[in-house]
């Protein structure tokens, strides 16, 4: 089943074409990658996916729904979660705050004054389940500015995770991992693949390579080439524009 | 350990609050009834403002605002021979409220620096429209003839019983408001303050919560109003200058950003500080800055930080 479709994309900053004619189809249950050079508009793409750009041109549709003047908070009431490149978390809440908060935006209304959130089994279990399956089960009482880097990247995904999402956006979750919390966000993101769709933006090649079922090659805003991982590695348009690029980078 | 030291602290400020009135009589100073009085009606105004700006990081420079509609709504009345409380109150405080959902819905649109001007543009509206109204006092303010009625039950002109008026809304707003940011609302506006970009990513309109927050806090510093025109028995625009929200925004400040007991320890050491240099010189000032610019730079979480737990810290848990 498809859950996102973006058609005809079209992003400008000044000059800048950010997002030019950018077509893409995510579907429940595969990881669709979306890889290019720095500045190829990757994020930008995905904050017009979320909710928090408007595309100049171009319309998104999720869930059969016309979601493209939809805001953020609308999307992810329809089961559009994201995570950030710069890990953006509520540094002085505990870890399980941060989930609870996650959760208690879809459950009920947030219109309660007296009693206690912090003892409400509704929110913390959920909350629970979502750190338990990135593996921060054991950190829930800590404050999460004070956790490793690799354990607030878990916790991006965490939050992410406690919205009870359809579709997860996943803006480059490895980004300054070492190898291991490298390794072990592959095995958790391959896990999420059974009952989510997943679009994940990412530098780290051999994780893509590793997790695709497609992949979307995009450069100065276009797509150049879409196919399965297969296909792609072996694109001499692929293979030009990418290591042309980083060869006429200047130093 | 240092939640219990919290309570210690709370259990002893309730103590002294309560014997005030009993310690002025044996003293034969009824001087302190007015004084604590004082403090704890400029308290209730530190801790509605607390709700929004430590909790919620909405820096609002206009506070005094919402204490002026109160004040005014008592005085015009009063001027019009209203005197009844259970009228008087009610509406007051309904103004507040009003005016700071019109306040809040055009001023919470914007952040940071526009936030701030914004709302204290509003608050010299305010100022200038009470200046203009001649009718009422103008510039030089008008003296009103009685206190709200209530009743013989409750009579507000006996110094003693409204003392202890006022610290049973200044309790009462002190456990709510401990109540209010631990539950599922107070949590969301204190989320938006930490990150309100990831808020909107996770699903909360926070503009609404936003809106309702600033609007709680106008209506409780109204009732904040509706005292001190009943403490003063005096209506001016002076309640409204923009000193005034920044004597308000002082005392938060002083006594601790998102603190329990940070506003109203804030506003003693504020009024206790200007009550006693005041004395000595009129620049009692002077000697403020200094005390402000150490607990900005060495306290951030204020007075109460120093026996108050960091809000970080673990909760108990079901």
């Amino acid at each position: 089943m498809t859950l996102l479709v973006a058609e005809h994309l079209r992003k400008q900053f000044g000059g800048v074409i950010a997002t030019d004619d950018v077509g893409l189809t995510v579907d429940d249950g595969e990881i669709h990658a979306v890889i290019g050079p720095n500045g190829a508009g990757k994020t930008t793409l995905i904050a017009q996916l979320a909710g928090e750009l408007e595309p100049d041109a171009g319309r998104i549709s999720f869930g059969g729904t016309d979601v493209t003047r939809r805001p953020v908070h609308e999307r992810s009431q329809l089961g559009l979660a994201r995570s950030f490149q710069i890990t953006s978390i509520f540094r002085d809440f505990t870890v399980i705050d941060n989930a609870a908060l996650a959760v208690q935006a879809h459950r009920g209304s947030s219109f309660h004054f007296w009693r206690n959130a912090r003892r409400d089994p509704q929110l913390r279990e959920p909350a629970r389940e979502a750190l338990a399956a990135v593996g921060l089960g054991g950190r829930a009482d800590a404050v999460a500015g004070e956790l490793a880097h690799g354990e607030q990247r878990q916790l991006e995904i965490a939050m992410a995770l406690a919205t009870r999402p359809k579709l997860l956006l996943l803006d480059e979750p490895m980004a300054g991992m070492g190898r291991e919390d490298g390794e072990r966000m592959v095995g958790l993101l391959r896990g999420l693949k059974a009952g989510h769709g997943v679009l994940l933006v990412e530098h780290d090649m051999d994780a893509v390579f590793a997790l695709a079922d497609r992949i979307t090659v995009l450069v100065y805003g276009r797509v150049i080439a879409s196919g399965s991982p297969h296909a792609i590695r072996n694109d001499p348009r692929v293979i030009e524009a990418y290591l042309g690029d980083t060869e006429a980078a200047p130093a | 350990m240092r939640r219990s030291v919290a309570a210690v602290v709370l259990a002893l400020v309730v103590a002294l609050l309560v014997a005030v009135p009993l310690l002025a009589r044996a003293l034969d100073q009824p001087f302190y009834v007015t004084l604590f009085g004082r403090i704890m009606i400029w308290a209730i105004a530190a801790l509605s403002l607390n709700l929004i700006l430590g909790y919620g990081g909405m820096v609002s420079f206009g506070h005094a605002a919402y204490l002026g509609v109160g004040v005014y709504t008592v005085g015009i009345l009063s001027a019009h021979g209203i005197e009844n409380g259970y009228v008087q109150w009610p509406l007051a405080i309904a103004a507040s409220a009003l005016v700071a959902l019109g306040v809040g819905a055009v001023s919470l649109r914007t952040s940071g620096v526009y936030f701030i001007m914004i709302t204290l543009a509003f608050a010299q509206m305010l100022y200038f429209l009470g200046v203009s109204l001649k009718a009422y006092g103008g510039d030089d303010g008008m003296t009103l003839a009685a206190r709200s009625q209530f009743g013989h039950w409750l009579d507000l002109e006996n110094s003693v019983v409204f003392y202890y008026l006022v610290l049973a809304v200044l309790l009462a707003f002190h456990a709510l408001a401990a109540r209010v940011v631990n539950a599922r609302f107070g949590l969301v506006v204190q989320g938006v303050r930490v990150n309100e970009r990831r808020m909107r990513a996770i699903g909360f309109p926070t503009f609404r919560y936003k809106l309702a927050a600033f609007v709680i806090a106008g209506a409780m510093c109204g009732v904040a109003g509706v005292l001190l025109v009943n403490f003063t028995k005096y209506v001016s625009p002076a309640f409204m200058h923009w000193t005034r929200s920044g004597e308000i925004m002082v005392m938060v400040i002083l006594g601790g950003m998102g603190t329990r007991l940070g506003p109203a320890l804030g506003a003693a050491v504020f009024l206790l500080l200007e009550e006693v240099l005041s004395g000595y010189t009129e620049y009692w000032a002077l000697f403020l800055g200094p005390v402000l610019i150490v607990i900005v730079l060495f306290a951030r979480r204020g007075l109460a930080g120093i026996f108050e737990p960091a809000r970080s810290s673990p909760a108990p848990e079901s």
